[in-house]
């Protein structure tokens, strides 16, 4: 039962007046990200990290700061997608195909309740699956060396390109532009390199500067292009109710989603799109009589939105225990970790159980704001909808400049997340998924010290790589990770899905 | 031809890049590693995946129609003016600036691009200034003296 006193301790730090607080606000703004399209998870996180940062919150707080607004943007992405058939962010995508049919049957405030607490039971789930697998993993990862660890590393860039992408050349290619990047300003032993004589690169690129300029900046300029293609009718709610029997009918559905969803996340490169795409069509194959999917069946979304809150926290357990995240918005979550000097990793747990618990206990506080946000209250938000995109588009960009300016107040970085947001344009253009830079940016430090460790323990001999089964079995998986998706690719034809 | 274009230029940019590489200058105590092996490694590997995209291109992506082509650039180039001004002359007016341009870019009506770039600029300043309480500048330091 030492699970229930780290958790208790968990409680004690983040019921204190301003992480509540925090958590709280945090689960406002990560709904309305959310359910705004165009501003998604890793979108919204990666803007408000600089701001965070500069405000000065200790780590705990900044945490249970930013994984309230990671939670609550997945909950917020049905919004749209149920009620203008766009989805908020691309998790939400699958929801659009049930949730919009319902809507203009005129049973969109039901649609918005069985999702809202399908969403519920999705997420307070894998919050428990987090509790019981993190620790399991964690003490897995204690027996890695640094052969492990450049294996691991490798794994996850191998995977990321997934299921989800279309071309595995791309994702490499995207990954070694990333750890190209990290190589910049000099490796871990201080050597000066590669940061062709100019001051600013000295210390290397900052990866949030990367991160709001690929995220951030990038959906300004595809905005510009497609401005006025998106012309959605909105439909009308009426009064909410709670649809007892629909809920009783979908709990299956909700569950079953939820272990789909769970298990998608926790796979490296998975991430809340995917669970939400196999949750749905899980139940689809499921379902004995299927005439009504994708005609407005409440399956069709409890299903997704149940297995895409699940992905999100699934993908928090690879996060936490091996600082290898699964998908873009943990990517960018673990950004804010090593901004804040928190590394994680198996030795979080015992290190910092203060941080790992008292983040876990704030999740499942979320949980409970948000099922209140999202059922009762979520007309506030449908209101939000409607800020038109000629204020919503400058008021973002303001915000990615204002953060990034009041981390660095450089006008270099400025100029370099501008830089980063043209190369989004053409990259997003190519087919090239960005999500690889990031964790390239974010990780290659860090596989570089690996190899470097490895190498000074074997002397330079590159068979070490390969000197334990659990080395070898993470090579494997790797190899698999990356092969098998180009065969898997031909028998699981899915919609335009990208990772979130 | 698009992913032709770029796989080539990609090679091109990772030779210069593993080029680059080996002119580190090595430390005085080299470990077996050293500065210089992880880029090779990343170059090669870029390489390749340049190559792939040569060999092996896919379908030509949508480019934007040239109208468009020229909204982007010019929303580029409020954004650098942006980030050259917003020292020099503080929060407010830069803000504005933008704010409104870039509205006005979104859909074309003057007046509410204004008043989106006045009120944004504004407001956002409270919002940064006084309930966040970062450390910016709301008009240039000379006039507040």
């Amino acid at each position: 039962m030492e699970t229930m006193t780290l958790l208790g301790q968990g409680f004690s730090v983040a019921l204190t007046p301003t992480n509540l607080m925090l958590a709280v606000a945090g689960c406002i703004l990560g709904t309305i990200i959310g359910a705004l399209p165009g501003l998604g998870p890793s979108n919204g996180v990666a803007i408000l990290i600089p701001l965070a940062f500069s405000l000065g919150l200790d780590a705990t707080a900044a945490l249970v700061l930013m994984t309230s607004v990671y939670y609550g943007a997945m909950y917020g992405g049905r919004i749209s997608s149920i009620l203008l058939n766009i989805p908020g962010d691309e998790p939400a995508l699958m929801t659009t195909l049930d949730g919009y049919p319902m809507a203009k049957a005129g049973r969109a405030a039901d649609a918005l309740v069985i999702s809202g607490v399908a969403s519920f039971v999705g997420a307070l789930l894998a919050t428990f699956g987090l509790i019981l697998m993190a620790p399991i993993l964690a003490s897995i990862a204690y027996k890695f060396g640094p052969a492990e660890y450049f294996a691991l590393y490798l794994l996850a860039f191998s995977t990321l390109g997934g299921l989800t992408g279309n071309n595995q050349a791309k994702a490499v290619l995207a990954a070694c532009i990333g750890l190209a990047i990290a190589t910049i300003g000099g490796n871990s032993s201080g050597t000066p390199r590669l940061s062709f004589d100019s001051l600013y690169l000295y210390d290397g690129v900052n990866f949030l500067v990367a991160i709001v300029g690929l995220f951030a900046v990038t959906e300004v300029f595809v905005f510009i292009e497609s401005s006025g293609k998106n012309t959605a009718i909105g439909v009308k709610i009426d009064k909410i109710t709670i649809p007892v029997r629909d809920i009783i009918r979908t709990f299956g559905t909700m569950l079953r989603g939820t272990v789909i969803g769970f298990i998608a996340g926790i796979l490296p490169g998975a991430g809340a799109s995917l669970g939400s795409f196999l949750a749905y069509s899980g139940e689809k194959a499921y379902a004995k009589d299927k005439s009504q999917f994708g005609k407005g069946d409440v399956r069709g979304v409890a299903a997704p939105e149940a297995g895409n809150n699940a992905a999100a926290g699934g993908a928090l357990v690879p996060m936490l225990t091996l600082g290898v995240p699964g998908s873009g918005t943990t990517a960018v979550l673990l950004a804010l970790l090593m901004t804040l000097n928190i590394t994680p990793g198996p030795t979080l747990f015992s290190d910092r159980p203060e941080v790992v618990w008292g983040l876990i206990a704030a999740l499942l506080i979320s949980n409970v704001v948000l099922l209140i946000l999202n059922v009762p209250m979520v007309k506030i938000f449908v209101k939000i909808l409607m800020v038109p995109p000629w204020v919503l588009l400058p008021g973002v960009t303001m915000v990615s400049f204002v953060g990034i300016y009041s981390i660095s107040s450089s006008w270099f970085d400025l100029l370099l997340m501008i830089g980063f947001g043209t190369l989004g344009f053409f990259l997003r253009k190519l087919d090239i998924p960005t999500v690889p830079i990031i964790l390239g940016i974010l990780l290659g430090g860090h596989m570089e010290d690996a190899l470097q460790r490895a190498m000074v323990i074997s002397g330079g001999e590159w068979q070490y790589l390969f000197s334990s089964k659990i080395a070898i079995g993470l090579w494997i998986a790797a190899v698999v990770g990356f092969v098998a998706p180009m065969f898997l690719r031909k028998f699981l034809k899915q919609p335009d899905a990208v990772p979130d | 031809m698009s992913d032709r274009i770029f796989g080539t230029l990609t090679i091109v940019v990772a030779l210069a890049y593993i080029a680059s590489a080996s002119q580190i200058k090595l430390p005085f105590l080299v470990d077996p590693l050293g500065p210089r092996w992880f880029p090779y490694i990343i170059g090669a590997v870029a390489v390749l995946a340049g190559l792939a995209m040569v060999l092996r291109p896919d379908d030509e992506p949508e480019w934007p129609a040239l109208m468009a082509f020229g909204n982007i650039g010019l929303a580029c180039l409020v954004l650098i003016a942006y980030a050259l001004t917003l020292r020099p002359l503080g929060f407010l007016m830069p803000t504005a600036l933008a704010a409104g341009l870039l509205s006005y870019q979104i859909e074309q009506r003057k007046l509410q691009a204004i008043l989106t770039g006045v009120g944004l600029s504004g407001g956002l300043f409270i919002i940064f200034k006084f309930a966040l309480g970062l450390g910016l500048y709301g008009v240039p330091k000379g006039w507040l003296n």
